[in-house]
């Protein structure tokens, strides 16, 4: 009895314009669960800019950029939202004050994220990389990079580039302080340097007036 | 739960769960959401593992290929993530705030009755009353998409009579920590 239930179900299914899998072709888990179909999900589009579905972006932080995407990709939509009569519905049950306290409060949450993204973006401009070479007995060195993650930089990925560009070893430790740095075998200082110059591979972005070179000799001096 | 959760710091670490723990897990959430088993098997596939992400304060995060999909808090209900919720709708019951409510809910505010209870909002008619402690789908007055998952913290009937305090715990909402993290 429920064999034949399964077989209506299928059936429908079938003829249904959905893009089910060919029931002809039962696959393992139709073989093994003798079941109905699944119900397809819902297929919600989200915002490009603050990634809410388009109709809560009025509560985000980037209304005005996201009411620009809304208009450039999905016009129907836009209209949908924005045009003169939803605005008048979505009013709903608010009281034109609280409508309009709730527009004064999203204007002053998006100053607040422009702000914040604007000091964010000069701690960044003002934040420095600092490579360094430090000498770990005679003839050898290592180099340490310290910084990069303020340019949001990948610092395991960074450190794979440099370990490859140079073929020597290169890995991601912490340093005394508990920062995390770069630390690279050898010294290369100058061709890291001139890599940050260049903005080769990931290292991009870092203005070059921000790169300082540091040299660490041992503190104990041994006169010899 | 969410208002402040970092990836790097707030999670212990991750761990395959092992087969007769997905059997009771499905079980639950098969009895705790309205939700038929093959569409669970589309979503959490049996030959797919799930992995338990295990965070602070005794929050746990279930993912499927990397997809956060449920979570839950020491052994309470199972919540599904806001993006799954989108997906599926139907699979919790609905309440609903006015719009009032909204910006207070997108701040990571727990749903008070009066919010509700308005006109612009909704609770289930007697019939179909929820008792305390049961997740539903948060929706939002003149909105399609739900904009939260919570827990009611009384029973509807007791929203209606009462229409004070906080009727619904918010768990997670659009724009929290947990949605910004699409993979773990
Ligand atoms: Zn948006």
């Amino acid at each position: 009895m429920p064999a034949k239930k399964n077989r209506d179900k299928k059936a429908a299914a079938a003829t249904a314009p959905a893009n089910e899998p060919d029931p002809s072709a039962p696959s393992e888990a139709t073989e093994t669960q003798p079941a109905e179909e699944p119900r397809p999900p819902v297929q919600v589009l989200y915002c490009a800019v603050c990634t809410f579905p388009p109709e809560y972006c009025e509560f985000g932080s980037s209304f005005t950029r996201c009411k620009a995407w809304l208009q450039e990709n999905h016009s129907d939509l836009f209209d949908k939202f924005y045009s003169e009569e939803a605005l008048q519905n979505k009013l709903g049950t608010l009281s034109v004050e609280a409508q309009s306290r709730l527009e004064k409060d999203t204007a002053k949450k998006e100053a607040k994220a422009v702000a914040k993204a604007d000091a964010a973006l000069k701690k960044k401009m003002s934040s420095t990389v600092t490579i360094k070479r430090i000498e770990r007995n005679k003839r050898k060195h290592v180099t340490s990079i310290h910084g990069l993650e303020a340019f949001d930089i990948d610092l395991k990925k960074a450190a794979k580039q440099f370990a490859s560009k140079f073929a020597t070893g290169a890995s991601v430790t912490k340093n005394p302080q508990g920062q995390d740095e770069i630390v690279i075998q050898g010294d290369v200082c100058d061709e890291v340097l001139e890599m940050i110059e260049e903005g080769a591979g990931m290292l991009k972005g870092i203005p070059s007036d921000n790169v300082e070179i540091k040299e660490d000799k041992k503190k104990k001096t041994t006169d010899d | 739960m969410f208002k402040k959760f970092q990836p790097s710091t707030d999670i212990a670490g991750q761990t395959p769960v092992k087969s007769s723990v997905q059997r009771s897990i499905r079980a639950s959430v098969l009895s705790q959401w309205k939700i038929e088993p093959e569409t669970l098997e589309a979503i959490w596939p049996k030959k797919e593992g799930l992995v338990h992400v295990k965070c602070r304060e005794h929050l746990s995060i279930y993912t499927v290929k990397g997809e956060p999909i449920l979570f839950q808090h020491f052994d309470g209900p199972f919540y599904p993530t806001l993006r799954l919720l989108h997906k599926y709708p139907y699979i919790l019951p609905m309440v609903k705030v006015d719009r009032g409510a909204i910006r207070f809910l997108l701040a990571g505010a727990h749903m008070m009755c009066p919010g509700l209870t308005s006109k612009g909002g909704y609770l289930p008619p007697k019939e179909e009353a929820l008792p305390a402690g049961a997740p539903v789908g948060i929706f939002a007055e003149g909105k399609e998409h739900a904009v939260g998952v919570g827990i009611t913290k009384l029973g509807t009937e007791e929203m209606k009579e009462l229409n004070r305090d906080v009727g619904v715990e918010t768990a997670t909402y659009l724009g929290d920590d947990l949605w910004v993290v699409q993979s773990l």
